[in-house]
């Protein structure tokens, strides 16, 4: 340790290091014991059974895993929560870059607009899914209403197993719409206007404007918004747990769900901590998917 | 003519599109102040009458909703005041000090970043339970006391900070830490609002480990209370005072982002935040 005998020669960067110790001493504590020794510990569990009532875990080796793969639930949660995500990311992107669309000008009561876009947003993710559970009740909801005072037949939003994903797929875009639209907003408002300017001499029309400045411009925008709300979409619990239960018929069952089920419903602690890394793993590629698009952002676009 | 034209298309799509947000929370306003037999009234009535109040007083006294925010404020105040400072501390150290494998620890913090809680909720579980905690104030804020995404927010603001304003201090043998409570934290008082204040909306917001932890009304917080009402009434629906319980869960934190929209807006820009 030669750099560290050198640390503690001069005065100064002793105190450096002194210092440096009490300060990351708290956040590397906190980190030590509740995040890497959990993951370490989940490591450890995905290859034992535990009953969390009971003292012994046998070791079963891969056994949680072969059991996973070869569960037909797993796979289906799974499944809804790849097409939860590839419902939600991008309609999710394309309804907040058109809001962000909208309100880029100034105009008389922009900020009530963004305000009544951003309502969703300050409310929490459980107090929606409540309101959205009477939105979208069968009878008396105010979905089926409209619908039923245009003549049209009432749909079954949440209690059929056709339609309930594609109900809460929904139910996200909305709720996220406005959070978005504010960062595209910040995306819009750093394009030079002089290259707007630019593009009125000659003539250029507004379709041709979107085209060939804004969406170039916006591209690491939208990199951004996507990959960030692919993260946190494959994640969603609290909406299906209060407004679903994973149901009707598993169809709204997702791998977040899955695992609190198998955990905490079940007691199967070894197997779910064996979900939890298949999550894990599927999150990391997706991070380094992230990663790598930012590196070679340039080359590809 | 053509620009009028314009301008009125442009009024119409947003006032089209801002009644697509506010309409379900309209729903949920006329509801929380009808009774069973006018919310199941066909055609529907838009405007309750007689306006039934009694929702309110149902729902106050049906669960202990001000126990219910009383905790949501303990945890996600205390949880966002420990943040600002854990992180305030750790961002001085990867900023300004010279310290050994500085920018390894750095990274790994970033790692860590990236890791959600569902990945270690099961362990965490146990971990908690083994320490007795289930269902305490514990529980709800130990795990969070510290959080990479503060320290690095922070350490983007510190590092924009000229050195020479600390160099004086320097020179005058003023420590390090005081040079980090007297000097950097009051320059640094919008970022550390800005921080504090997107972890207790966080925390405010979060359901899942909550959920998991708690499990009597003495330390559920607003959220788990209100989704264990909704399973409560799974049965008899009583959509009356479901609506007034979501209202008065919604309405202060209404009042707290009309004050703090700006810093609310900036946070979001500034890190891409999910709330």
């Amino acid at each position: 340790m030669g750099s560290l005998r050198s640390v503690l020669h001069s005065p100064l960067r002793r105190e450096d290091f002194f210092t440096g110790i009490i300060c990351l001493a708290p956040s590397l504590l906190v980190i030590a014991f509740f995040v890497v020794f959990p993951i370490i510990f989940s490591l450890y569990l995905s290859f034992h059974e535990w009953a969390i009532l009971t003292p012994d875990k046998p070791f079963v080796g891969l056994d949680n895993f072969e059991r996973m793969f070869s569960t037909p639930e797993f796979w289906q949660a799974l499944k809804n929560t790849f097409l939860y995500t590839v419902g939600v990311v991008p309609f999710g992107a394309a309804a907040s870059l058109a809001l962000a669309l909208l309100l880029n000008r100034t105009i008389l009561g922009s900020g009530f607009f963004r305000t009544a876009f951003f309502l969703p947003v300050i409310t929490s993710t459980i107090a929606i899914a409540v309101v959205w559970l009477w939105v979208y009740d069968d009878n008396i909801g105010l979905l089926n209403l409209i619908l039923r005072g245009l003549g049209f037949q009432p749909v079954r939003w949440l209690t059929s197993s056709k339609t309930a994903l594609l109900s809460m797929i929904i139910m996200n875009v909305w709720r996220n719409a406005g959070y978005h639209m504010v960062i595209f907003l910040a995306g819009l408002q750093s394009i030079p206007e002089s290259l707007y300017e630019a593009a009125t001499i000659d003539g250029v029309n507004t379709f041709q404007r979107f085209r060939y400045i804004t969406w170039p411009l916006l591209v690491p925008t939208t990199v951004f918004v996507l990959i960030t709300n692919t993260i946190f979409t494959f994640q969603v619990f609290g909406p299906i747990y209060v407004m679903t239960g994973g149901g009707p018929a598993r169809s709204t069952s997702v791998i977040v769900y899955y695992l609190y089920q198998r955990a905490f419903e079940f007691q199967e602690m070894g197997y779910a901590s064996a979900v939890a890394w298949s999550i894990f793993i599927i999150l990391i590629g997706l991070t380094l998917f992230q990663l790598w698009l930012s590196r070679n952002k340039e080359k590809i676009w | 003519m053509v620009k009028v034209l314009k301008t009125v298309l442009l009024y119409a799509v947003l006032g089209l599109c801002a009644a697509i947000f506010i309409t379900p929370f309209l729903w949920m306003l006329q509801a929380s102040v009808k009774n069973t037999a006018q919310i199941f009234a066909f055609p529907p009535k838009l405007l309750p009458n007689p306006v039934v109040w009694r929702n309110y007083i149902r729902a106050w006294t049906a669960v202990p909703l001000a126990r219910f925010y009383l905790n949501s404020i303990i945890v996600a105040g205390s949880v966002a005041f420990a943040q600002v400072v854990t992180s305030a501390m750790a961002a001085y150290v990867f900023a300004r000090l010279s310290f050994p494998f500085k920018n390894v620890i750095f990274v790994f913090f970033l790692a860590i970043m990236m890791i959600p809680i569902q990945v270690t909720v099961i362990p965490l579980f146990i971990i908690v339970k083994t320490l007795g905690l289930i269902d305490s104030y514990g529980a709800l804020i130990l795990p969070f006391l510290a959080y990479p995404f503060g320290t690095f927010l922070l350490r983007q603001f510190f590092l924009t900070i000229p050195r020479e304003i600390e160099d004086a201090a320097r020179a005058d043998g003023c420590p390090r830490l005081r040079i980090l409570v007297q000097i950097i934290a009051p320059l640094s008082k919008s970022a550390l609002f800005t921080l504090g204040m997107l972890a207790f909306m966080f925390i405010w917001n979060s359901f899942f480990w909550p959920l998991l932890v708690t499990n009597t009304e003495k330390h559920f917080t607003i959220q788990v209370g209100l989704a264990m009402l909704r399973t409560q009434l799974i049965m008899e629906v009583d959509w009356g005072l479901l609506m007034a319980a979501t209202v008065i869960s919604i309405l202060p934190v209404l009042i707290f982002y009309m004050f703090t929209q700006k810093q609310i807006i900036k946070g979001i820009t500034l890190t891409g935040l999910k709330m």
